[in-house]
């Protein structure tokens, strides 16, 4: 069914990774991203990949979750890694027509694979640990300063976390569509690209119509509790950095400053 | 003699081999014979919605079989779909599910999808809508411009169309006002006794179930627990009681009646039916005459 899709689903729970700081965890997710591009030897790949993998324990979510949420892009990883083999430059240790094979290619492929493993492990971490409306709230946060421009922040995250708030509901609406115009004989599993396609009309129609119909009601049940925006709105839980935020972020500095070492006085590779 | 329907040991779990497993369905056992009329009751959760499922093949059983007319639902897998158009399912707000530009067409989707086309297909379409209650002049129309009753007999009217040997219905009267109701329930009963078609009616209102059924389905955390003619099951209402569900608001009466020491028969499970017992039991007793 639809819902099996691991990747960017929560899982509640009371791990230090949980209670961690939504904010925080943002911040440490972006500078994440930033190092793991920054690692250019294999002691800063190491340094990150630990990172990481420190990070995925201390969330005390079963491996097998992370395992799933990597499967849909396991395709992607092998066919960037294989190109990446014959795109190196330098002595080429094998030839065969155009396709050469260099030492440098096969590091490149390594760093690739390592390097977008550790982002969809951290970002399913981040997502696992992290629930919808924390990660607007997070979000609004960083965003603020975006205010001065006229820009509305309030306005986006609320439109964020309404979408969030009905992908899980439109799934569970899309699995019982399939199944009503399934039992009206609707086949979609077999025919050419066209044929499948007609046969999501079934499915697609009633799904925007219902879209829209919840849309409204919601529009209304916003409107009779008098919501009017963001201006002079305060949050019903403020969120506040703690010990644990101040620990994690020294972490994370301590990685940065291992990983910009490593660069300087470890030779690169690629 | 051998029912339409069979279910052998059927049982069913979510999610096996992860730690979101839950059982819905275990271990139900039991036969449905051709032209009955089946409620089935149960708490929301105790596995009605799964059970039916199960029945025109759009959940795999995980455990047992279902067998239409002798045979194994699940022996050929690549023809389960003609076991849809055997087994019609309208599911809970079945409204929803309309999409095409007319009512016409909508109703079509089904049994085009069977293959039928041409004179065939304007006559089952027709026949399905006089059934389901739909005018001919709604026919025309966008099915988005019905009413909500309308809109739920059309949608009805679209399994209708394929004919099937058993139609099931979920919770087919939810939502809809008393008017709605009445339209739809004897509409229903109509297409039943003129078509001698086999009908499973699942339903939270024991007042429908008692006027209809000829037997009653009873399910409880997954499991069959009751199933007898509908007279037999209402007759127990202390059971029904433990699990969470009632006897119909007339079956109760009459029962409070007699424990007072009034002399009227049990099993009683319409108003109409308690409306003449009464009378009789007060003419007999010389109140009125």
């Amino acid at each position: 069914m639809v819902r099996d899709v691991a990747f960017g689903q929560y899982f509640p729970g009371n791990s230090i990774i949980h209670r961690l700081d939504p904010r925080a965890k943002n911040l440490i997710f972006i500078a994440f991203v930033v190092i793991i591009f920054c690692a250019f030897n294999y002691v800063s790949l190491g340094i990150t990949a630990a990172f990481t993998l420190l990070f995925l324990i201390l969330s005390r979510i079963p491996a097998k979750f992370y395992f799933k949420s990597m499967k849909v892009i396991l395709f992607i990883v092998l066919i960037t890694s294989l190109f990446n083999i014959f795109y190196g430059t330098g002595d080429v240790i094998w030839q065969w027509w155009i396709f050469k094979v260099t030492w440098n290619g096969i590091h490149r492929a390594v760093f690739v694979t390592v390097r977008i493993i550790c982002l969809i492990l951290a970002s399913s971490c981040l997502t696992f640990t992290t629930s919808p409306t924390e990660l607007t709230n997070a979000i609004e946060w960083m965003m603020k300063p975006l205010s001065v421009i006229h820009f509305p922040v309030h306005e986006i995250s609320m439109m964020m976390s309404l979408a969030l708030r009905f992908i899980p509901t439109l799934m569970e609406e899309t699995d019982k569509l399939i199944a009503a115009q399934k039992s009206r004989g609707a086949d979609m599993e077999s025919g050419n690209v066209f044929k499948r396609a007609k046969a999501l009309i079934p499915i697609l129609v009633p799904l925007f119509v219902s879209a829209f119909r919840r849309a409204y009601d919601i529009a209304t049940a916003m409107e009779c509790r008098c919501y009017r925006g963001g201006a002079g709105r305060t949050s019903m839980k403020t969120l506040s950095f703690s010990a644990r935020d101040a620990a994690a972020f020294i972490l994370t500095a301590i990685t940065i400053c291992g990983v910009i070492l490593c660069n300087i006085f470890v030779t690169s590779v690629i | 003699m051998s029912g339409i329907l069979e279910l052998k040991n059927l049982g069913f779990v979510y999610s096996q081999g992860t730690p979101f497993e839950k059982r819905a369905v275990s271990d139900v056992s039991l036969s449905i014979n051709k032209g009955e009329l089946i409620g089935i009751i149960g708490h929301t959760g105790s596995g009605k919605s799964t059970l039916v499922q199960m029945l025109n093949g759009l959940i795999k059983p995980t455990e047992g079989e279902v067998l239409l007319n002798g045979k194994n639902i699940w022996d050929e897998p690549k023809k389960i779909r003609s076991v849809r158009f055997k087994v019609g399912m309208v599911f809970q707000y079945p409204e929803y599910q309309l999409f095409e530009e007319t009512v016409y067409k909508d109703i079509a989707f089904g049994a085009a999808n069977m293959g039928k086309s041409g004179d065939e297909l304007d006559q089952a379409v027709k026949s399905a809508a006089e059934f389901a209650g739909i005018k001919p002049e709604l026919l025309q129309k966008s099915p988005f411009d019905l009413s909500g009753g309308e809109k739920r007999r059309a949608a009805i009217a679209g399994v209708i169309a394929m004919n099937p040997e058993v139609l099931i219905l979920d919770e087919p009267t939810a939502g809809l006002d008393p008017m709605g109701r009445e339209v739809l329930l004897s509409r229903i009963v109509h297409y039943h006794k003129e078509k001698n078609n086999t009908v499973l009616l699942v339903s939270h209102s024991m007042e429908d179930v008692a006027r209809f059924a000829d037997r009653i389905m009873v399910l409880d955390d997954s499991r069959l627990v009751m199933f007898g003619k509908t007279k037999e099951v209402f007759s127990v209402p202390d059971k029904l009681e433990k699990i969470g569900l009632r006897v119909p608001q007339v079956t109760k009466l009459t029962q409070l009646l007699r424990q007072r020491g009034y002399d009227i028969p049990e099993g009683i499970l319409t108003v109409d039916e308690a409306f003449s017992e009464i009378t009789a039991f007060l003419k007999k007793e010389g109140k009125i005459w």
